[in-house]
Formats: C-alpha cells, sequence, structure tokens
C-alpha cells in the first residue's frame, strides 16, 4: 500500500485517475476494446481499494474512521479531510460496486466516443466517493457540485432523443439547489468561528430563526437530489433520456446523496429546526409515497415507471428520517442501499431489452419470457424485490420504517403501507405487460436471450438483493453505533446551548 | 529654485515600458522608410514589433518581481506608489500583454494587421494601465485612464477598412469621453470639498467631516458613475457588447482582460482609499449597481447568439460580482475582490485565446454555432473551452469557484447574506449560457468536420497552460489566493 494516501483517498483517485487516463489515451474508437479493458480494470481496481473499509470496519463505535485530514487552503481553513462512519461507509462500498457495473453494462452498446464513456463514468465514481467521505464543508461542496458535470456530459451526449432538455433541466434543477447550501455552508463558516468543520458545525449552537433558514437552504439542495415531491420533476425526464449506466448511477447513488445530506447536514447541524418542520418532510414523503406511486401505474415507458417508483421508494427513506426513532433511521439507509441494488438491477433490465427492440414503451413488448426465459427469471426477481416482497432487500427496509413510523403514528403507517399495494401494482402489472401475455410483437418473437456478460451483471445484483433479503444483519450492525449516536444528538436542542 | 529629482526607482518598470514602446513606435516608422524591398517590409517589424513587445514586458516583470518588497514607496510627490497590491496587478498585467501577444500572433498576420502600431498601442496600454494601478494622485489616475483609452480606442479601430470595428470604436470613444467628462466633473467636487487631489489627504480630510454633504453626495455619484462606465457596469454598460462584438477579436481578448485589472486598482484607490470615510455613502451605490449587473449581464447574456457579446454580457455580470467584493469596504472584501478580478483576467484570456485559435483568414469564429460538435472535431480544444466555460460559470474544481467562494464569504461576513442570496441565484442564470457552449461544442454535430487548422505551437501551449491553470488554481487555490490576500492586507492593512 502506499505510504501516506489513506483508504478512502484512494477509493476517490483511483477511478478518476483511471478516467484521466483513458481520457488521455483515448479519441480513437479503433482502439475501444483496449479502452474497454482498460476501463474495467479501474472499476474494479476502485472497488477492490474499497473492500477494506469493510473489512477493516470497527463496528462498535460512532466515531469517524479512515480519517484523513490535511490543510488545504489555509486562507480559509479548508481542509482536506476525509472520513467515513456507519452512515457513510456503505455507500462508498454501493458506489465502487456499482461502478463496475456500469462499465460491463456500457461494453457492448457504447461505440461512439468509448473513451470519454468510461471516463466520465469512472471519474463520476470517484467524485460520489468524495461525496460521502467529505468531512470538510468546502470539500463536500466540491466534491458535491462536480459530479454534475459528467453526469451532464452521459445524459447529454449518450442519451435519448431528448437528452439536452433532460440533461440541462438536471443540471440546473440540481444547481438551484446546493447554490443555496453554498451561502448556508459560508454562513456556517461564520456561527462556528471560522471553521468548514462539519462536525464542528454539529456543535454550534444556533437560535431558532438561524435554524430555520438553514434548513431551507439545505433543504432546496438534498430534496432536489433525493428527490422529495414537488422537486422531482427533474428525475423522470433524467432517467428517461440517460443511457443504460446514467441512469443506473443516478438511481443507485446520486439520489443517495441527497438522502446521505440529511443525514449528515440537516438532521445533525439544526435538530431543533428538524423537529419542527418534521411534520412536512412527512407530509411530503408520503404524498411522494402515495401519489408518485399511483403516478407510476399509469406510466407507458418503462423507465418513467421506475423513475416514478423511485420517487416513491426515496420517500420512504425520508419518511424514516424524519420520524427521529433507530428503526426509522436504519430501515431508510437499509432502504438505501437495497433500492441502489433495485433500481439499478431494473434500470439495466430495461436496457437489455432496449439495446436489443430500442424501445422503451411497454406496449412495445409482450410475450418477452418466451424468447429470453432467463432474463425474465431475473427481472422477476428484481420487480418482486421493488414491490417489497419478503425475503428481497425491499422488503426489509419498507418493513422496519414501517414499523418505525408505527411507534410515532397509526395513521402514517397506514399511508406509508399503502406503498406495498401500489408498489406491487404498478411493478407487477408492467411485468405482467411486458413479460407474459401472447407475443404480439414480431421483433419480440426473434430476441435473444442475455449473453454471459448480461448474465453476470444480473446474477452480481441478484445475489446482492437476496443476500440483503435474507439477512440483513452485517449491513445494520455497521450501521447502528453511527445511528444510535445521530439520534441522541438530534435529541439534544441546540438553543440551550 | 531648485527642481528636487524624485526617486525614480519606484517607477522604473513604467519608464521602461514608456521607453520600450516609443522604440517600437519609432521602429515601425524607421524600418518601414529605410527599407526598398516590399517583402521585407511587411515581413521584419512584424517580428521585430512582436518580439520587442514579449522581451519588454517580460523585462518589466522581472523588474516589478525584483523590487516587490510588499513596502509601500511613494515618489513623484505623493502623486505615484509602489505597494503590494500595485506589483501584484501590474504582474498580472504583463502577463495578460504577453498573453494577448502571442495569441494574437496569427489573427493578425492572418489579416494584414500585424503592424508596430498594433504592439506600441498594446505598450501605451500597458502603460496606462500600471500608472493607474500605482497612482496615489487624482490626476495621476486620470493621466493613466486616459493613456489607456486612448491606445484601447486605436486600437479598436485598427481595421479601418471594417465598419463594425469603426462604429465600435466610435462608440467607444464616444462614450469614454462621456465617462471621463463624468469623473471630472465629480473629481472637481471632491477637490472644491476638501481642497486636495491627493487620495489620502483627501481621506484625512473626510475624515474630519465636512461642512457640505450634499457636494460630496453630488461628487460621489459622478466618480461612481465614472467608474461604472470605465468597469462596464450596469447601467453604465451599454457600450460593452458592441465594442466587444466590433472590435478585432484580438483586441476584445485585450480589451476583456488586462483593463479590468486597470479598472479595479481605479476603483480601490478611489474608494477604499481616497473616499473610504464616505463608505456608507458608495455602498450602497455599488449594490444597486452590482446588483443591476448581475441581472442584466446574465439575463442578456442568455439571448446572445454570438459568443463574443455573450461574454460581453457576462464579463458585465463579473464586473458586477466584484462590485460585491468592493462593496463590503472590509480588508476581506477588497482582497476577495482582487483575486476575483485576477481569477477572471485568466479564465477571459483563455477563453478569447480560443476565440482566436478557431479563428482563420475570412472566419472569426465568433457565432455560437461555430462551436457545435467541437468535440467531434478537436477533443482538446473542446475540454478546454468546457473548463474555462465551467470555470467562469463558478463551479468546482476549477478557479471560478474559488473566486466566488472568496467574494460570497466577504459578503457573508460582512452581514450580506441576501446580497449572497442574490448572486448565487444569478450564477443560477449564469451557468444556463455556459453550459449552453459546452452543449454545443459536446452534444451537438458539427456543421462541417474539417479539422481545426493547426496554429503556432507557443499559441497552442500557451492555450493548453492557460485552461489546464484554470483547473490546477482550482484545485490548489492557496498560492494565489494568499497571494491576493496578502498583497490587501500589505497594503491597507
Amino acid at each position: 500500500m502506499l505510504e501516506g494516501i489513506g483508504i478512502l483517498s484512494l477509493t476517490i483517485w483511483v477511478p478518476i485517475v483511471a478516467g484521466l487516463l483513458l481520457l488521455a489515451l483515448g479519441g480513437d474508437d479503433r482502439r475501444a476494446d483496449g479502452i474497454r479493458a482498460l476501463a474495467l480494470i479501474g472499476a474494479v481496481l476502485g472497488f477492490l481499494v474499497a473492500i477494506p473499509l469493510w473489512t477493516g470496519f470497527d463496528k462498535t463505535t460512532h466515531a469517524m474512521q479512515f480519517v484523513e485530514r490535511m490543510a488545504w487552503v489555509p486562507a480559509f481553513n479548508i481542509h482536506y479531510h476525509l472520513g467515513v462512519d456507519g452512515i457513510s461507509m456503505p455507500f462508498v462500498l454501493l458506489n465502487s460496486f456499482t461502478t463496475v457495473l456500469v462499465v460491463l453494462a456500457g461494453w457492448v452498446v457504447i461505440r461512439e466516443k468509448v473513451a470519454q464513456y468510461m471516463a466520465a463514468f469512472l471519474i463520476q465514481s470517484g467524485l460520489l466517493n468524495g461525496v460521502f467521505a467529505a468531512l470538510d464543508g468546502v470539500l463536500f461542496y466540491i466534491f458535491f457540485e462536480a459530479m454534475l458535470i459528467p453526469l451532464y456530459l452521459i445524459i447529454g451526449v449518450w442519451g435519448g432523443p431528448n437528452r439536452v432538455y433532460a440533461a440541462i433541466k438536471f443540471f440546473l434543477y440540481t444547481l438551484l439547489g446546493s447554490l443555496l447550501m453554498l451561502v448556508a455552508v459560508l454562513y456556517l463558516y461564520f456561527e462556528s468561528g471560522g471553521s468548514f468543520d462539519i462536525l464542528a458545525w454539529h456543535r454550534v449552537p444556533l437560535t431558532l430563526a438561524a435554524q430555520l433558514l438553514l434548513f431551507v437552504a439545505f433543504f432546496f439542495a438534498f430534496a432536489v437530489k433525493v428527490p422529495m415531491w414537488p422537486v422531482h420533476t427533474w428525475l423522470p425526464d433524467a432517467h428517461t433520456e440517460a443511457p443504460t449506466g446514467g441512469s443506473v448511477v443516478l438511481a443507485a447513488i446520486t439520489l443517495k446523496v441527497g438522502a446521505y445530506g440529511f443525514l449528515r447536514f440537516v438532521l445533525p447541524i439544526v435538530p431543533d429546526a428538524s423537529h419542527e418542520l418534521a411534520w412536512l418532510m412527512v407530509a411530503l414523503s408520503l404524498v411522494a409515497i402515495v401519489y408518485i406511486g399511483l403516478v407510476a401505474l399509469v406510466q407507458a415507458d418503462m423507465k418513467r415507471l421506475i423513475a416514478y417508483s423511485s420517487i416513491a421508494h426515496m420517500g420512504f427513506v425520508t419518511l424514516g428520517f424524519f420520524i427521529f426513532n433507530p428503526l426509522g433511521i436504519e430501515g431508510g439507509l437499509v432502504q438505501m442501499i437495497s433500492h441502489g441494488f433495485v433500481s439499478g438491477a431494473l434500470f439495466l433490465c430495461v436496457g437489455v431489452m432496449y439495446d436489443r427492440l430500442h424501445s422503451r414503451q411497454i406496449a412495445d413488448y409482450g410475450g418477452v419470457v418466451n424468447t429470453m426465459p432467463k432474463f425474465a427469471a431475473f427481472m422477476m426477481l428484481f420487480a418482486m424485490a421493488n414491490a417489497g416482497l419478503p425475503g428481497t432487500s425491499g422488503f426489509i427496509g419498507e418493513f422496519m420504517v414501517i414499523l418505525g413510523t408505527m411507534q410515532v403514528s397509526f395513521w402514517w403507517a397506514l399511508a406509508a403501507g399503502l406503498t406495498l399495494i401500489f408498489g406491487a401494482a404498478y411493478t407487477l402489472w408492467m411485468y405482467k405487460r411486458v413479460i407474459f401475455g401472447p407475443v404480439a410483437n414480431p421483433q419480440v418473437a426473434a430476441l435473444k436471450d442475455i449473453d454471459g456478460r448480461e448474465f453476470l451483471i444480473l446474477a452480481l445484483l441478484a445475489v446482492c438483493v437476496l443476500a440483503l433479503g435474507v439477512y440483513p444483519l452485517p449491513l445494520t450492525e455497521v450501521m447502528h453505533a453511527s445511528v444510535n449516536h445521530l439520534l441522541e444528538h438530534v435529541a439534544h436542542s441546540k438553543l440551550s446551548y | 529654485m531648485t527642481f528636487p529629482m524624485p526617486d525614480l526607482l519606484p517607477a522604473a518598470p513604467e519608464i521602461l515600458v514608456l521607453v520600450m514602446a516609443c522604440v517600437v513606435l519609432m521602429f515601425e516608422a524607421y524600418a518601414v522608410r529605410g527599407q526598398a524591398d516590399r517583402s521585407e517590409i511587411v515581413a521584419r517589424p512584424r517580428v521585430a514589433g512582436y518580439v520587442l513587445t514579449l522581451l519588454t514586458l517580460l523585462a518589466a516583470a522581472g523588474l516589478t518581481a525584483f523590487t516587490a518588497n510588499g513596502v509601500s514607496a511613494t515618489t513623484f510627490s505623493g502623486m505615484f506608489v509602489d505597494d503590494a497590491m500595485a506589483d501584484l496587478l501590474k504582474l498580472m498585467t504583463y502577463l495578460a500583454g504577453i498573453a494577448a501577444a502571442i495569441y494574437s500572433r496569427q489573427y493578425l498576420a492572418d489579416r494584414a494587421l500585424m503592424r508596430g502600431e498594433y504592439f506600441a498601442l498594446l505598450l501605451f496600454a500597458v502603460l496606462g494601465m500600471m500608472v493607474m494601478i500605482s497612482a496615489s494622485h487624482l490626476l495621476t489616475l486620470y493621466l493613466g485612464l486616459e493613456l489607456l483609452s486612448l491606445a484601447l480606442y486605436a486600437m479598436v479601430a485598427l481595421r479601418r477598412d471594417d465598419a463594425v470595428a469603426v462604429e465600435a470604436a466610435m462608440k467607444y470613444f464616444v462614450l469614454g469621453a462621456l465617462a471621463s467628462g463624468l469623473l471630472l466633473y465629480g473629481m472637481s467636487m471632491l477637490y472644491g470639498l476638501t481642497g486636495t487631489l491627493e487620495l489620502n489627504k483627501m481621506a484625512a480630510t473626510l475624515a474630519g467631516g465636512v461642512d457640505n454633504p450634499v457636494v460630496l453626495a453630488f461628487g460621489l455619484v459622478f466618480v461612481v458613475a465614472g467608474l461604472g462606465f470605465k468597469l462596464g457596469t450596469a447601467p453604465f454598460h451599454m457600450w460593452v457588447p458592441d465594442i466587444y462584438h466590433g472590435a478585432p477579436t484580438a483586441v476584445t481578448l485585450f480589451i476583456g482582460s488586462a483593463p479590468k485589472l486597470a479598472a479595479f486598482a481605479f476603483v480601490i484607490r478611489l474608494l477604499a482609499d481616497g473616499l473610504q470615510p464616505a463608505h456608507a455613502d458608495w455602498q450602497q451605490m455599488l449594490a444597486v449597481m452590482a446588483v443591476l449587473s448581475l441581472a442584466i449581464g446574465n439575463l442578456a447574456a442568455i439571448m446572445q447568439t454570438n459568443i463574443k457579446r455573450m461574454l460581453a454580457y457576462s464579463t458585465i455580470a463579473h464586473m458586477g460580482f466584484l462590485l460585491l467584493g468592493v462593496m463590503t469596504g472590509e480588508l476581506n472584501g477588497y482582497g476577495a475582490a482582487l483575486y476575483y478580478v485576477v481569477t477572471y483576467v485568466i479564465m477571459s484570456l483563455g477563453a478569447f485565446g480560443l476565440i482566436l485559435h478557431l479563428a482563420r483568414a475570412g472566419f472569426e469564429a465568433d457565432a455560437l454555432d461555430d462551436y457545435k460538435g467541437l468535440n467531434s472535431r478537436a477533443p482538446w480544444l473542446a475540454a478546454l473551452m468546457a473548463i474555462l466555460m465551467l470555470s467562469m460559470a463558478g463551479l468546482p474544481p476549477f478557479v471560478g469557484f474559488y473566486a466566488k467562494l472568496t467574494v460570497l464569504q466577504a459578503l457573508v461576513g460582512a452581514g450580506w447574506i441576501w446580497l449572497a442570496v442574490v448572486a448565487v441565484l444569478f450564477s443560477l442564470v449564469g451557468a444556463y449560457y455556459y453550459l449552453r457552449v459546452v452543449k454545443l461544442m459536446y452534444f451537438d454535430t458539427p456543421h462541417s468536420h474539417e479539422p481545426v487548422l493547426a496554429t503556432p505551437g507557443d499559441a497552442r501551449l500557451l492555450l493548453s497552460v492557460n485552461g489546464l491553470g484554470v483547473l490546477l488554481l482550482g484545485l490548489l487555490p492557496q498560492p494565489l489566493l494568499a497571494l491576493c490576500l496578502e498583497a490587501m492586507r500589505l497594503t491597507y492593512g
């Protein structure tokens, strides 16, 4: 291991350096095979360097681990400060893992500007790891905003017909949120006596008025990313137009950044405002769960349907966070990880079909099971997980959140429980229309089943979904200490300091 | 009566540039007359003027860097000052002059503009800026300003057979003269009020209180309006898009870079130095001008189809951001504004340099549509342009982000949170049109697939250094940031 460079730095910089290398070498699509191999090596290496985070993780403490800290911009007291706890560590792994899948998923499909495509994903991966690992406000902000750039290009260059609109909408929407956060970050810098240390901000006393304003600023930044109703409208467009890999990264990782922000910034920094406005957050979450669930039901485009289902599932996450009990927060976190696998897998499934038929419309399919039995089996599993079937990862998170909500209010829990019905309805109905029934379209009759590469991707995800569904303890164990500490912290008012 | 010889050492770089500007001018005149062979007439001065200019600026940079010691040295009976801020700004001015010369060479040669006049005018303009930067007296300030302006008017009109350029020059001249008039009128009121033209003494007198606050207010309004003209901030911005658009791109590049440094020095010397006691009065005016500039600059830039016009409006917005830093009236804010203007000049040089790089004989590459699909034709140039545009939009990890962060930090620190919110919201609008350039280059298909013409290696290298520098300064902002803050602290701390 390189001396002086921490594991977290490696998880950030290995993919970025690999991406820059690709950019330097690439350009000529005739050498695409070499480029792809190199990209895969970079992605796998990025995942391998992240594994020690899991094996070397101390589950008994809530303190930050694998900490790296050095002065970066002393003029403003900005530090290159990295560290993970039980809340952020799983996401670094999830992200590094997803990157490998994304590189594999784009293997054959992407034929133009291969080097730039792969490089964008690798750089994006490194930046996302940075978001989860950053413990300095400015460093976080830099990763948080810089990650928009590769995703903007991914959607805009390799996306669908309406990609330009989707890319710009995505970018400006999310930028609006983060710019307000920048002002909040600067305000906290002065309130904390000139420090950008996020952990120090957790201890800064703030008046209720200041907390409420900070809450609003952070809310915009993170709610847009989650996305919460009513600032969700960019997501269906971005998801639909993005290439498969882009959709996977969006759904599996970038949405998690918003939810993660609530745990890292909003709850601990403005606990009183969080309690004060919890009703609003719960209400928005329930709207997302119920209303967006209904919206998903009527979608004719598979990607749009999954995009709306993502919003509904992320509603569960924010609901879990703002009921302030361990079940809720851990349930939300498990749901985030699970959703990363499940929605990623579903987008890959749609990608598999899209690569063959070049259509995302449900109506164009029907009877796919006849020609693609292996694929149908995989998609069945993921559809079930999306519907929250016990034994899959989708069930664990939703169940924990509903249990936690039940402790607070029966009616909220009931409303949240509706999702089990809606989720099953829209997912399984789509599954039925696409996979079963008579073969209506002659092109479907000519479909080839998945090849070894696609099998590998889907199998990897299937294992994750089942493992997490049957035995989630290793994951929740990691989170316990940090979540409990967070809840203790949030329970203390900052007003009385 | 004896005439005491002033201490010339603090003004040594100015003297050097003055002498060399005259040499370049003379060389042109005599070299042409002395030559019989016509081809050589064209060839000789071309290279000589170019090389002499580069050497002069390098020598001046060496001289300034060598004598920079962080101590303020005043000479010419308190009319001229050489301090840390002046040294830093002058070094940046030379740098901008060198970059302008290197970037422009091919463009000028293609258009038969590669004449000694261009370089002589460039050196005179640099000299004017240097005088402005080092002025500690209203007369010196005005002298430098006029020297700069006259050189620029002539440079804009360099293509005298081009109607657009001549119109732009006329407009520039008339509006510039009007601005100078406003400025002089304001200065005369301040003189009447305080009885001095020396900035330090003026500050001391004003600090003691004035008998007639109405005159002070009037004087301030005229002075600030004049400053607004020179900086190109709304509502005195009307000339900016026309000049940027009408002038040959090589001249636009120059106008869009170094003069911003001098204008910044102008604002700081006048407001932060001479009129500091009236801070509460000019603060409000600057706040209004800043917000208007952000609004008009960013909104109008969206509608442009010409990249030079678009960048002109973006300049207006950037200057608005700069004023936000100055407006705080605190050392922190001045330092932030200094950092902002320095980084802006670096980005602006790169962006116009790239436009020059793509232009060739008979083709200006100044329509936004000319950038369609650039990524397919020249990926490296597209990447550089993308870096520059995203940096101007203030996105991390590029230096433009730190520039905005620094100013916002000063604003929030001074308690102007609502202004900070306004500023970031307009940055969002700004992000749209910068992103549109990225969109054109990456998402659209090119009109033609012909490769970009090869340009001189030095310009290409400089362009790469410039673009990567914007990235590198964003990844490691400490050195430049600390330098700017330290220079301000040494000067006004």
